[in-house]
Formats: structure tokens, C-alpha cells, sequence
């Protein structure tokens, strides 16, 4: 089947198609994450060293991997967006900022409810904990800079070249962990090696994953049609929209 | 079910990392909802000029 791609890069016809994905994919995601809750709380044993502490993984390894890989996307949008001047690259990259700030926060607040009961302390300066620190400032800060710029178009190229820049700290948070001597573990699962654990536990990481994956993309394609809505506000097909809702 | 709650007695670490990543997310849903509620209210006022009252356009900060 051959899709017309260049379809959707407008927003008058991307509106509609983010709404029917934002909805699949939404409902995907609470089925997926209900799931992997049952794997993760209940069907996945209880780790020889860390006992039930370590449950945690389940959301903090996704979460963690969720927030690098929206900042790439973001960067890429924005990277799209500075260079073909187009309105819904940018919107993309910021309807993408606030969930990757979501994502890093929660990195960080899951990281530290599991380094207390097994490093003995909440936080640390580390290499890997600092650098995703300092990742999700990089999201508030897009986010603040767009605030900041009355201009929506000028707030697009402000915001781009910032998550550009910023986008060097993604490397270095995912090699922090080889780079430095540093408390945080290295990663029990690549690409190049076996998976250091159990399959069950494998298992639950990869579908809280998945839901995150779908979680990621329903709400940003929601906010995306906020975006399109807010900014568009003038442009004659809108008003269509308005009859179509007062219509279902 | 008692015993499945203690966490192997990790209960305070287990459910506040749980918790409070589920209190984000329902946080965000609910603010993306509100956001695109408030963007199509701002463009019904927009475009239906008629039910641009003094005291609507105060009480929803409409410039």
C-alpha cells in the first residue's frame, strides 16, 4: 500500500489522522501497561540481591529510555523545522518537550526511590544521574523559551536551536555509565550482548516499554491538535472542525 | 494481598516510585484534555462572533 506521506506535513490534514492515532494508540498503551503491571508486580520473581526493591526497573528503565529517545525526536523535528521552515515539524518538536520533561522526571523520581534502599541514598552526583538531570532542564527550558517568545514563529527557531545544542547530552547520559567510574550500574540489557536476567523480567521491561512507546505518541499527537488549534486560530478550515465536534 | 502491599518490606520505596509516576502521568492526560478544551473554546468564541458578551470574554480571559 502506498501512503502519500506529504499529506500529513500539513496541518489542515494531519488534524484528524493525530486524532483516530491518538486514540489507538492510547488505547494500546492501557492495554499494554496493564499488562506489564501484572508481570511487573506479580508474575516476575523477586531478585536474589535486591529483593522486591527492584521492581522499580519497570518503570524507571522505559521511563529513562523514553526521555533520551524524545529528545532525539525532538531534535530531529527541530533539525526539520530550521531547515525546510515547516509549521508541524515545529509543532511536533513542541508538543514532544513537555512529555519528555514527563518522562525525565520520572526517571529521576522512580531512580531515587530505588537508590535509597539500594545505594543507601536518594541522590548523588553522579554521571548518569547528573546528565539526566540536567536533560530534564533542557525540556523546561524549551518549554520556558517558548513561553518567553510572543512570536510563535520566532519561538520555533529559538526553541530548535536550543534542543539542537542540547542534544549532545543524550550521548553522553547513555555512555556516562562507561565513560566514568560512577554509582550507577551499567546497563543489564544492549543490543550487542545477552540480557543479564531473568526472561520474565526481560519480558516485563520490554512490554512497559512498548507502552510507553504508545503512551508517548498518543498523548503528543493529542497535544499536537491543541497546538495545531491554538496557532491556526484564523485559518479558515478550522471553523470546519467546530461543526464536526458539535456534530458527534 | 497484605503481603503482596509490603513488597517484601519495600512498600515505602516500591509504591512511591509507582505512585508517583502514575500521579504524573494522570497530571499530564488530564492537562492535554484541558488544553485542547480551552484551544477549541477559544476558537468557537473566535469564530462565532455573536456570543462575544462583555461578561463571557471576562470570564474566559480572552483578549
Amino acid at each position: 500500500m502506498l501512503i502519500n506521506w506529504f499529506r500529513f506535513s500539513s496541518p489542515v490534514s494531519f488534524y484528524p489522522v493525530a486524532g483516530s492515532w491518538s486514540y489507538a494508540f492510547g488505547a494500546t498503551a492501557a492495554l499494554l501497561a496493564g499488562a506489564g503491571l501484572v508481570v511487573a508486580l506479580y508474575i516476575a520473581p523477586t531478585d536474589a540481591t535486591q529483593g522486591d526493591a527492584y521492581r522499580i526497573i519497570f518503570i524507571h528503565v522505559p521511563a529513562a529510555w523514553m526521555a533520551m529517545l524524545i529528545y532525539l525526536v525532538m531534535a530531529g523535528w527541530s533539525a526539520f523545522a530550521l531547515g525546510f521552515n515547516t509549521r508541524l515539524s515545529a509543532m511536533m518538536a513542541q508538543a514532544l518537550a513537555p512529555t519528555g520533561a514527563l518522562m525525565a522526571a520520572i526517571a529521576l523520581w522512580t531512580g531515587a526511590f530505588w537508590g535509597r534502599p539500594t545505594w543507601g541514598t536518594y541522590w548523588a552526583w553522579d554521571a548518569r544521574m547528573t546528565s539526566t538531570l540536567i536533560l530534564l532542564f533542557l525540556y523546561l527550558g524549551v518549554v520556558a523559551l517558548r513561553a518567553a517568545i510572543e512570536d510563535p514563529r520566532r519561538a520555533d527557531r529559538a526553541c530548535a536551536v536550543l534542543a539542537l545544542v542540547g542534544a549532545v547530552n543524550v550521548p553522553i547520559i547513555y555512555f556516562s555509565v562507561q565513560w566514568w567510574n560512577t554509582l550507577h550500574q551499567g546497563s543489564s540489557i544492549s543490543l550487542t550482548g545477552a540480557p543479564k536476567m531473568a526472561m520474565t523480567m526481560l519480558a516485563g521491561i520490554l512490554i512497559m516499554t512498548a507502552a510507553a512507546w504508545c503512551y508517548t505518541i498518543a498523548v503528543v499527537l493529542a497535544r499536537v491538535q491543541a497546538i495545531i488549534v491554538e496557532r491556526e486560530r484564523g485559518a479558515g478550515w478550522l471553523e470546519s472542525l467546530i461543526d464536526l465536534r458539535a456534530a458527534r | 494481598m497484605s503481603e503482596f502491599l509490603a513488597m517484601g518490606g519495600y512498600a515505602w520505596y516500591v509504591w512511591m516510585a509507582y505512585g508517583g509516576a502514575a500521579l504524573a502521568i494522570a497530571v499530564e492526560i488530564a492537562s492535554v484534555r484541558a488544553r485542547r478544551k480551552r484551544a477549541f473554546e477559544a476558537l468557537r468564541m473566535s469564530v462565532e462572533p455573536t456570543l462575544r458578551s462583555p461578561s463571557m470574554l471576562g470570564a474566559r480571559g480572552e483578549r
